[in-house]
């Protein structure tokens, strides 16, 4: 029960902590910025409108929103919230939620190229690319984590107080680990300085370019999606560098939320004190990621020894 | 070399018979001479005399020289070997369908029927849109693609067309079409009451209002034989140095913004309008409309006006030059445009790069030190040359007059001249004369000439806007550069679209 209320609580949530970035960014810039509901707004907004759909798409165009909402959804059931356990899961579900946000990406992709603008297959093949070696870093990661815990599963490494243990085994290489993740977070959420979510220029975008088509619904579903996606890069982080559980739902459930907060803060301030890398330095940065994840678990497998 | 070109003075009248007539074949090898020993194309043009057509170049090198000829239906193209002529010979043809012979990229410029009504040189009848008779360049082979955008951008910009000819994420060409804009600035201006000259000028290129503006006055205060008095020139001059903050301040909002480094790009957003309101306090426009007119300016300034602009100045500054350097010293922005679409000196010289982006190649050309109007000659303009070509030299060149602009502001702000505002309400131009006016707006050399007739009409005016010669340079900039870096280049070099399809 708590568990599935944790989801809808997730589920959310989600808009709000996305917006709390926009403040932060218009804090740097001495603006005022959107209200922190704003995200909100939007998707009623869009769910109110209705869909535009050009001539030269197939149903592909259409699925790819729902699909990639859907991966959302599924991956969040699976993810354990405030160190709580999740509504479900299996031993060996990590692999499947990786593949599961592909799954989503690849419609996402699918749908881009479905339109047959230049534009959508140039952030189709940005969008591609990155992740791959985001995969990379995640598995290495993951290899680490199944040595600790001789588990594979979310459940295993994020219940409750797990993410201490992990500290405990691999001491300070796991700092490595954060940074690493909090990479990835960056890159498969087309934030700066990988992406500009911010961005009007077609010829710069990754992610945005490729829902350029999309209106309405499908473009609520879309946003959407994202919100939660980032929602689960940031809750791994979170968990990680705020590890302690009280015992009590509700504390504990207040030390994640706040904890949440500052991770997204983190985005913000990354976003507002760097400028984004040109688009060939952008694979030495996301393999900075992996270089760090490889780091940790070598030096921890040593150690465990 | 010896040459028989006419030294003229800038804003000088000449009469149109002391400038040389000379042989078609003389005129070509010696403006040729001119521009291969380092000269530049200022103005060439064609223009209708006595039933017949006749040609009128203006060069520069350390001077101004002039010389005209009759223009032959076809010669031999110079742009061959002398590459600065390369776009002026293809608004010749488009004009006045006069054909450069082996012209190494015969193009329409803005997509209209010549003057004379002769057969088109291109092959186009203008039934069909833009670009007609004309084939893009294409790239063919494994891994290219071609990207088009516009001429609809997705921005509220100017429409123009470019086709990005690509290999993965890498610019192989850039072609840039214009010309969606025409709106017959040059015919409208010999043929309309004299009363809406002026407000043309300005509206040439509608960011460039007080430059435009100025080279009109200019001319007509030549052939009218008019000087204004010295306080007007002080408040035309800071005129022009408050337009030159406006647009260099935010363009470089605008380039920090576009590598997604907020914090500059909203601060200059801010102080821009507080340049604008500047202008606004001046004369009742943001943009400097209706400030400049021949005779002098039409709204005097006041030691409360001095006061109140050198405190909004002064308030200023500091903020200027913090934020330039929050957007230099952050290496993240560095990188991004340190050696990005870079152009090489050798050819900013062929294309004949003008103004911050010429500058940014190492052309020290600066009409306002070389040529100067106003009260430029009693200032001090510094070279401002760069070697480095990169989106970095024109942002760092644009940066730096935006410091010395605010300088030059504040010594002009002290200077308590007082001018006349009765300005003549009628012109009588002399007869039969010639003027050239260069002024160095934000962009680079502005210049318009004027041809009168036998009772002092205007029988051409021929308008030329930096953008005109910079284009091909952001073109330039993208060969072998990534397709992504497109919009900063663009916004480095901020090219008026209105201004070169006139």
């Amino acid at each position: 029960m708590t568990s599935v209320l944790l989801f809808i609580l997730a589920i959310l949530l989600a808009p709000f902590y996305s917006a709390v970035i926009l403040k932060v960014k218009a804090f740097f810039g001495g603006k005022k910025g959107p209200p922190l509901l704003i995200n909100y707004y939007t998707l009623v907004k869009l769910l109110k409108k209705g869909s535009v759909y050009s001539t030269s798409t197939t149903a592909i165009f259409k699925i790819g929103p729902m699909v990639s909402l859907c991966a959302a959804f599924t991956v969040l059931m699976f993810l354990p919230i405030a160190g709580q356990p999740p509504i479900l899961s299996f031993q060996g579900d990590v692999i499947l939620l990786l593949y599961l946000l592909g799954l989503g990406r690849f419609f996402t992709i699918a749908a881009a190229m479905d339109t047959a603008s230049p534009f959508e297959g140039m952030g189709a093949a940005r969008e591609a690319y990155f992740p791959i070696i985001c995969e990379a870093t995640l598995f290495m990661i993951l290899i680490l984590f199944y040595v600790i815990t001789g588990e594979l599963s979310l459940a295993a490494y994020f219940s409750s107080g797990q993410p201490a243990g992990f500290w405990q085994a691999a001491g300070a290489p796991l700092l490595f680990v954060v940074l690493a993740l909090f990479i990835v977070l960056l890159t498969e959420n087309s934030r700066v300085p990988v992406d500009d979510p911010a961005t009007h220029l077609e010829l710069t975008m990754i992610h945005e370019v490729m829902v350029l088509d999309h209106s309405g619904p499908d473009f609520a579903f879309i946003e959407l999606g994202s919100f939660l996606k980032l929602f689960f890069y940031a809750t791994m982080v979170t968990r990680l560098i705020c590890p302690v559980t009280i015992g009590h739902p509700a504390a504990d459930l207040v030390i994640f939320l706040a904890t949440m907060g500052v991770v997204y803060v983190a985005v913000g301030v990354t976003e507002s004190v760097m400028a984004r890398y040109r688009m060939d330095k952008v694979p030495q940065f996301v393999l900075t990621s992996f270089a760090l994840a490889f780091f940790a678990t070598v030096i921890s497998l040593e150690f465990l020894k | 070399m010896r040459t028989d070109f006419l030294e003229i003075g800038n804003g000088k009248a000449v009469d149109r018979d002391r400038i040389p007539h000379l042989a078609f074949d003389d005129f070509r090898s010696q403006a040729m001479g001119i521009v291969d020993g380092g000269g530049k194309v200022v103005q060439y043009f064609a223009y209708e005399d006595s039933g017949g057509i006749k040609l009128l170049a203006v060069l520069r090198t350390d001077r101004l020289l002039a010389a005209g000829c009759d223009a032959p239906e076809a010669y031999p193209a110079m742009s061959l070997t002398s590459e600065p002529f390369h776009l002026f010979e293809r608004e010749l043809a488009e004009q006045f369908a006069i054909r450069p012979e082996g012209h190494p990229w015969l193009k329409m410029v803005r997509y209209h029927p010549n003057y004379r009504g002769r057969e088109d040189v291109f092959g186009n009848n203008y039934t069909e849109d833009i670009p007609g008779n004309y084939d893009y360049y294409a790239v063919d082979g494994e891994e290219v693609h071609e990207v088009a955008v516009g001429p609809v951008h997705a921005g509220v910009i100017e429409p123009g067309h470019f086709r990005f000819n690509c290999i993965g994420e890498r610019v192989l060409h850039l072609e840039i079409q214009l010309g969606y804009q025409h709106r017959g600035v040059e015919q409208l201006l010999m043929n309309v009451d004299a009363r809406r000259l002026p407000i043309i000028a300005e509206g040439i290129a509608g960011d460039t209002a007080v430059g435009h503006g100025l080279c009109y006055a200019q001319a007509i205060e030549a052939l009218t034989d008019t000087t204004p008095d010295a306080g007007a020139r002080i408040i035309r001059t800071i005129g022009l140095e408050l337009e030159r903050l406006q647009n260099h301040v935010g363009d470089l909002g605008a380039l920090s913004g576009d590598v997604a480094f907020l914090p500059p790009a909203n601060y200059c957003g801010r102080m821009r309008g507080d340049f604008l309101n500047m202008s606004l306090w001046l004369c009742g426009n943001r943009f400097g409309k209706g400030l400049v007119r021949p005779g002098g300016v039409r709204f005097p300034m006041t030691d409360v006006d001095r006061e109140t602009l050198a405190g909004r100045l002064e308030e200023l500054k500091p903020q200027v030059r913090h934020t330039m350097e929050l957007l230099f010293a952050t290496p993240s922005v560095r990188a991004r445009f340190e050696e990005c679409g870079a152009v090489s000196t050798d050819d900013a010289h062929k294309l004949g790069l003008v103004g911050p982006a010429g500058r940014a190649c190492g052309i020290a050309y600066d009409a306002r030190r070389d040529f100067p109007t106003e009260h430029y000659a009693q200032l001090i303009i510094p070279e401002n040359a760069k070697s480095t070509g990169d989106v970095y030299a024109r942002a760092r060149t644009r940066a730096d007059e935006v410091l010395q602009s605010m300088d030059m502001i504040e010594s002009l702000l002290k200077d308590p001249v007082q001018t006349q505002c009765d300005l003549p309400s009628e012109f009588k131009p002399m007869s039969s004369a010639m003027v050239v006016t260069l002024n160095e707006a934000w962009r680079g050399e502005v210049s318009h000439c004027v041809l009168t007739g036998a009772d002092g009409e205007i029988v051409r005016y021929k308008v030329k806007d930096p953008s005109f010669h910079n284009w091909n340079g952001l073109a330039m900039s993208l060969r072998d550069t990534g397709i992504s870096d497109f919009p900063l280049n663009n916004k480095s070099y901020n090219l008026s679209y209105c201004g070169f399809d006139l």
